[in-house]
């Protein structure tokens, strides 16, 4: 493969990437307070449709992020409720929300429209490309990364903030904490349900937001299945990346990757079964897994915060 | 603890509850004289029920969108009652809403994806005095016929119109699955190309998709930037039209005329006007006289596949190259699939003077010379 070929398959991944990785960033964060949130796929599709449908009728992208984010927000916020202050079973509640996002999308997704009508086939505000000056004129990778629209620079600039905020700040300790040991955590007196509120519902928010990058840049406009299963990989790949930001950003590039790699052989007349190269990400994920995890404590050589999907109270403090 | 897990369940039947909101039934009366008197026993064996059963939701503005058009022209009709159910998977949950339908009263029920062929056939042996009507499947039951059109009919025609509109002579085709019906689809198409322009070739994706708006948007992306100056789908929603409007290229979409949503870059599209099959049922049906156990392949004569509009970009020459062959396939004078047809691998497939039959055609498993791409190993 030429470097350009490379440096356009980097582009195309990047770009199909970017709400993967902020829905998988979003989940992580959740993850490491100690709530697992199924519900990612369901926050994505609302995000997307409530996204694109605020940015039509105001013709701002700006509202049209904000209002995608605080729906997601809401949505993790019931999530919060039932599993923190109800703790109830997780799963089950995180499932809920995943099919009830995907149903309330497709119903409101015709009525949102024009006139209380479908938003389907509308065309409304998209993010364009905004060239970087001096940056977009880099050899090779230039025109691949910095050729790209305003959520693709703000993940280039989220990551390392994200990765910072985690790992070196005392904030990020007591998140990381919280997911560990939340009786420590609380012992130390840090409400820990409050902010297992908070990151749950932060990482509602990003998943609202990866949502709308694919309906108001990506893929501009609302249609049913708009998210196509990409909340669930969303899931598997917080554990591809151990819970870590910079480690989601390349899952997602590998996932979003894949196709644009698997069509453009096919548009090449190339031979390689399609069927081989869909299976190709996984395959990966499998020996990521391998590797980082030789025998012992599978959980814990990932990074998966210890009391992860564990209901926590106070009273039961031990 | 165990509170917790009964709320949580409580919050998923109510959430499931919400979502079911998505795609309940929904009932439209047609006729106008709601001031009927209350007796009317006997004037309500005068209607005549007629449900539908959508795979997707009405607003895809693809396949289910064009049946709901159909639907709509049926309620139209005076002393007809309609019904519909969205977005029902195939299999079990099929046989559960078809078997509703028929103890419900309906008269008639259609059911309109390929997947519901052996659900539609188990409720009819149950119901033998209602008429069912499947669509794009190959069983019947002396109360269930079978119908579908043969879209590569005008498929043939919006390959004359890609044919003629390439410069780069590489025209991308975004398909969803290696099945017979695609690949006649796409062989039909192709040797519309050729027809006007033996130098063009037809490049094919797989997205292993009907309905995937990021995956259709990709492959019609890939299919650009290997060269395409046209795209063509077999795929349900609109993104490779807007892929290739974005990238300054033309599209041939398919199921409905998608010109109000992606603008002049669609040349024309190859659609379904099951008015035009769904009418004459019904009337037949109330007359008596309807063939119920038919097998109908309806072509551009019956007016159930058609062309779309054509776009500013379309030439004159080419309309009327278009249309005077379109009126000798009307006239029974041309088929797409007459010989010589050549496979991609130089074998004659059909003999110049012969016409491939119609059960050659519905098992089509190969391509024309032409198209560059395979069809996957199962």
């Amino acid at each position: 493969m030429s470097a350009d070929l490379i440096a356009s398959i980097l582009g195309i991944a990047i770009f199909a990437g970017t709400s993967l990785t902020y829905a998988t960033i979003g989940e992580a964060i959740t993850e490491r307070s100690g709530i697992l949130n199924l519900g990612v796929e369901g926050m994505m599709i609302m995000g997307a449709v409530t996204g694109f449908a605020a940015a039509f009728h105001s013709g701002s992208l700006t509202i049209g992020v904000l209002v995608a984010m605080a729906v997601g927000a809401l949505m993790a916020l019931l999530h919060a409720f039932v599993t923190i202050t109800l703790r109830a079973d997780q799963i089950v509640s995180g499932l809920a929300l995943t099919l009830a996002g995907t149903g309330l999308a497709s119903f409101i997704g015709e009525r949102l429209g024009p006139n209380n009508g479908p938003l389907v086939g509308l065309q409304g505000p998209r993010f364009r490309e905004v060239a970087i000056p001096g940056l977009s004129s880099l050899p090779v990778v230039g025109e691949a990364l910095f050729t790209k629209d305003l959520v693709v620079y703000s993940m280039y600039l989220f990551i390392p903030l994200v990765s910072f905020y985690i790992y070196r700040t005392s904030p990020g300790q007591q998140l990381r904490a919280m997911g560990e040991s939340p009786a420590t955590v609380e012992a130390m007196g840090i409400p820990v349900l409050r902010y297992r509120y908070i990151y749950t519902m932060v990482g509602g928010a990003l998943a609202g937001l990866g949502g709308a990058h694919l309906s108001l840049a990506y893929t501009p406009g609302w249609s049913e299945n708009l998210t196509g299963g990409r909340g669930w990989i969303a899931v598997a790949l917080v554990i591809f990346a151990s819970w870590r930001p910079a480690r989601a950003l390349i899952g997602a590039l590998l996932f979003g990757g894949v196709n644009a790699i698997q069509f453009r052989l096919q548009a090449s007349g190339t031979t390689i079964s399609p069927n081989l190269l869909n299976m190709a990400p996984y395959i990966m994920t499998i020996v990521v897994l391998v590797l980082v995890s030789s025998a012992s404590s599978l959980r814990s050589r990932l990074g998966a915060p210890a009391a992860l999907g564990i209901p926590y109270a106070r009273e039961e403090r031990t | 603890m165990r509170t917790g897990r009964l709320s949580a369940l409580l919050l998923a039947l109510l959430l499931a509850l919400a979502a079911c909101g998505g795609d309940t039934a929904t009932t439209t009366v047609a006729g106008t004289d709601d001031t009927q008197a209350p007796t009317d026993t006997v004037a309500t064996d005068d209607i005549t029920k007629v449900a539908f059963v959508y795979v997707a939701p009405i607003g895809d503005l693809g396949w289910t969108y064009s049946h709901e058009q159909g639907r709509l022209a049926v309620e139209a009709l005076d002393g007809v009652e309609t019904t519909f159910i969205e977005n029902v998977e195939e299999g079990p949950d099929a046989e559960r809403v078809i078997r509703e339908f028929a103890q419900a009263g309906n008269d008639i029920i259609i059911t309109t994806s390929f997947g519901y062929m052996d659900p539609t056939l188990a409720v009819a042996g149950e119901f033998p005095d209602i008429q069912f009507v499947h669509i794009s499947g190959f069983k019947n039951a002396p109360n269930m016929s079978n119908v579908f059109g043969r879209m590569y009919q005008p498929r043939y025609l919006t390959g004359m119109i890609a044919g003629a509109q390439t410069e780069s002579n590489i025209i991308g085709y975004v398909a969803a699955f290696p099945i017979p019906e695609v690949i006649r689809g796409i062989n039909a198409f192709t040797l519309g190309v050729q027809a006007v322009n033996p130098d063009a070739e037809v490049r094919v994706v797989w997205t292993n998709t009907w309905f995937g708006p990021p995956e259709e948007k990709e492959a019609a992306e890939a299919l650009l930037d290997a060269g395409a100056d046209v795209i063509a789908q077999h795929q349900d929603t609109t993104e490779p039209q807007k892929a290739a409007a974005d990238r300054g290229g033309y599209s041939i979409g398919y199921n409905t005329d998608s010109r109000s949503f992606v603008g002049d870059s669609l040349l024309s599209a190859p659609i379904w006007n099951w008015a035009n099959k769904y009418v004459p049922i019904v009337e037949e049906v109330r007359a008596g006289t309807y063939d119920g156990d038919e097998s109908f392949w309806g072509g551009l004569e019956t007016g159930l596949v058609d062309l779309a509009s054509y776009g500013p970009s379309v030439t004159q020459d080419t309309i009327d190259l278009v249309e005077a062959k379109k009126a000798e396939m009307i006239a029974g004078e041309f088929d797409p699939f007459c010989g010589p047809i050549v496979d991609q691998a130089g074998t004659e497939q059909v003999a110049a003077g012969a016409c491939m039959e119609d059960g050659d055609m519905l098992g089509m498993f190969f391509f024309v010379q032409g198209v560059i791409g395979e069809i996957p190993e199962e």
